[in-house]
């Protein structure tokens, strides 16, 4: 299952992120690393990007991204 | 002695707020070499021997974006007496990350602890003292936007500049991850490792530290502003009325509609026109009765429309950047690239460009300068090259004028709509072309944070609209001076001294370059002399062609400005072919001086401004020459 895959509301454990290089480093940076808690908040009216809860903050990335991203849901 | 001390944090987490705090109104704020970012310096307004750089904003050192190379770079390599790392208390965890990368640089810090007033009002505690144990460096509560605690944050500045005194060493690395990291020699895998490190340790650190009230996350204030602002049916609404008022408190002529109301922009603008007007009238009035010649009543003439050109824009300048500051401080500018990046991702933009370019069709001036509010250096490169492409208002009278003149018959409004949206679709493929060729630097992506929404300060929002007016006068001013006089010498002088335009230098240059538009259809040496008189101000294109095709008078120049009267003369050298031609070639070209200021005002190189002048004019020339070739072959 992937970060795309949860809802609006669904929590998930990140198990891996499937991206490399320096989108990857990006997006561990932002705070988003395997054994993280992240939360979906809502999708953008338009249908993309998606908005999570992670670390105490708001984070916004696109489905694509989100695709990549392989979770546990919890 | 004097210090050197650098502020760092991340985005939003009020590091610009304490640096104004820190600094005053003393502050000086130019480019980092080479890229779109700006580059704060100031003296402590207390204490002048402290200069203070405010560093960009970054999430971290890893060297991804414009701003994390720069902070990294003079982290690295000017070593600062001092960092003040801004650690936002409401979001620590993510902040620490930052936190624990300058510790490794080995730099002597202290960390303020910002929004402590937020963090009590949810009824959180962070222990501060035990925080400073476990790192091994001062960590003082402040308040930036209500200037709490900054005194005693300086005091401790001062003491660790003093004794030179460093962050414990990090005992969370095992074999030499350490050495790599400060050598910046991660591979991919330690990058994976380290990052886990960090955010374990952080996860440590915050466990010991932080007491919350609750220990799920609650609903804020914010979350429940969010909740209407980006909500699935209402967003789109209000993000059109907020992007309409943005408009029209700049540049409407009818204020919400009503008949006649200026909008505030619009307003200042012409008081600061008649204020400058009256002082220019009366300058005149001193030379010409101190018995001056002409040609140096002209040229004192020339030289106050030079500066009053700078003036004309600032007002413009100025009510824009009240409304984009407080868009950009309250969190509201973040939400709108969230909102608009479903559409603009597949130009390859952001969908923070919507904003420069919508005000591009009020004036390129402020609109560029609006790009600043981009996320990348990337993204505020192609959006102001392609920003003069939006149509705007100054660009209107030559289209009346050709309209009323050549398509008489035809529906006016529809050829002035096709222009319009001609320039809308050439800096859609402008952008993607851009993207494709021209920066290949990494994929575009949209991993970013969406921050809290929170009342900006009137001193910032001030603060940041003053420096934007100031750096548009100065910077700008100028090119705008030096190029609005030097055209006016080329038309009023010829070897024998002043003369009229049809026999001025500018008359011979035209003739010069003509065959360079045969092409495109205007091979005309007036034609081509109107292009250059357009670079002072587009409008002038009309004034020009007046004069030069049977010298008409300024009545029949403005009734010809707004489409009412046909100018007969023009059609000796257009046809309706050739107008589309000349219409699509001076929508496309350079912009006025004005905007190339503000291009090199905002790009902080002169390269960078040629080459986005090199790009509109190749751009111009290859439109034109395609419409005169199609239009040609169909009619």
């Amino acid at each position: 299952m992937t970060l795309r895959d949860l809802k609006p509301g669904q929590s998930g454990q990140v198990v891996s992120l499937g991206e490399s290089g320096p989108l990857k480093r990006r997006i561990m940076d932002m705070g988003v690393t395997p054994g993280v808690q992240v939360k979906v908040i809502k999708v953008a009216p338009l249908g993309d990007p998606v908005e999570v809860h992670v670390r105490g903050y708001e984070l916004s990335l696109r489905k694509e991204e989100a695709s990549r991203i392989q979770v546990e849901p919890v | 002695m004097s210090y050197k001390i650098a502020l760092a944090g991340n985005p939003n987490c009020g590091k610009t707020t304490l640096f104004n705090e820190l600094t005053g109104s003393r502050q000086h704020v130019g480019n980092w070499p080479g890229v779109t970012v700006d580059k704060k310096e100031g003296g402590y307004r207390k204490n002048k021997e402290i200069s203070i750089l405010d560093l960009p904003g970054t999430y971290s050192l890893s060297p991804y974006s414009a701003e994390e190379r720069i902070a990294r770079e003079y982290l690295v390599k000017e070593r600062p007496d001092v960092v003040i790392d801004i650690v936002d208390g409401t979001s620590m965890e993510r902040n620490l990350y930052l936190t624990l990368q300058i510790a490794e640089l080995g730099i002597p810090m202290v960390i303020a602890m910002n929004m402590m007033d937020e963090v009590e009002s949810r009824g959180d505690r962070i222990d501060c003292e035990k925080l400073a144990s476990l790192l091994g460096v001062p960590v003082v509560p402040i308040v930036a936007r209500s200037n709490k605690g900054t005194q005693t944050l300086m005091e401790e500045v001062l003491k660790v500049a003093q004794s030179g005194q460093v962050p414990r060493e990090l005992d969370i690395y095992e074999g030499e991850l350490y050495a790599a990291i400060r050598e910046n020699r991660l591979t991919e895998e330690q990058e994976e490792q380290v990052a886990d490190l960090r955010y374990t340790y952080i996860g440590e650190l915050v466990k010991q530290t932080v007491k919350k009230k609750q220990a799920v996350h609650a609903e804020t204030k914010s979350d429940k502003i969010d909740k209407i602002l980006t909500n699935r049916f209402l967003a789109l609404p209000i993000f059109v009325v907020i992007m309409y008022l943005m408009f029209a408190c700049t540049f409407s002529e009818n204020f919400l509609f009503i008949p006649e109301l200026p909008s505030p922009g619009v307003w200042l603008a012409g008081v600061v026109e008649s204020l400058w007007g009256g002082l220019a009238e009366g300058v005149i009035g001193l030379v010409e009765g101190a018995g001056a010649s002409g040609w140096i009543v002209e040229l004192v003439t020339s030289c106050l429309d030079g500066i009053g050109a700078v003036f004309g824009f600032l007002p413009l300048v100025l009510v824009l950047f009240l409304l984009l500051s407080f868009l950009e401080d309250s969190g509201y500018m973040a939400r709108v690239a969230f909102v608009m990046d479903r559409i603009f991702r597949h130009f390859g933009l952001s969908g923070r460009s919507f904003i420069p370019m919508l005000m591009g069709f009020g004036c390129s001036v402020p609109a560029l300068m609006a790009s600043r509010t981009l996320e990348s250096d990337k993204d505020r490169k192609i959006t102001m090259m392609i920003t003069p492409f939006m149509s705007c208002g100054a660009k209107l009278p030559i289209y009346a004028m050709f309209a009323a003149t050549l398509f008489a018959e035809n529906n006016q409004t529809m050829i002035v709509f096709a222009i319009y949206m001609l320039g809308i679709v050439v800096a859609v493929i402008g952008a993607l072309l851009l993207n494709k060729f021209a920066f290949q630097e990494g994929a575009s992506n949209f991993i970013m944070e969406l921050p809290q929404y929170r009342i900006p300060t009137l001193k910032s929002v001030l603060i940041h609209a003053w420096e934007k007016v100031r750096g548009f006068a100065v910077k700008a001013g100028t090119v705008i001076f030096a190029s609005t006089v030097l055209i006016w010498f080329l038309s009023s002088f010829n070897f024998t001294g002043m003369c009229d335009m049809e026999e001025s230098f500018l008359a011979s240059i035209g003739n010069a370059i003509r065959w360079i538009f045969v092409p495109l259809g205007f091979g005309d040496w007036r034609a081509s002399v109107g292009v250059v008189t357009g670079w002072i101000a587009k409008e002038n294109i009309v004034s020009t062609f007046g004069q030069l095709f049977g010298g008409v008078s300024d009545e029949v120049i403005e009734a010809v400005s707004a489409g009412e009267q046909a100018l007969p003369a023009i059609t000796e050298v257009f046809t309706k072919v050739s107008a589309w031609s000349y219409m699509a070639f001076n929508l496309l070209c350079m912009p006025c001086f004005a905007a190339v200021g503000a291009i090199r005002r905002e790009m902080g190189s002169w390269k960078w401004t040629l080459r986005a002048v090199g790009f509109q004019m190749a751009t111009a020339y290859v439109v034109a020459l395609l419409i005169n070739i199609i239009g040609n072959l169909i009619f």
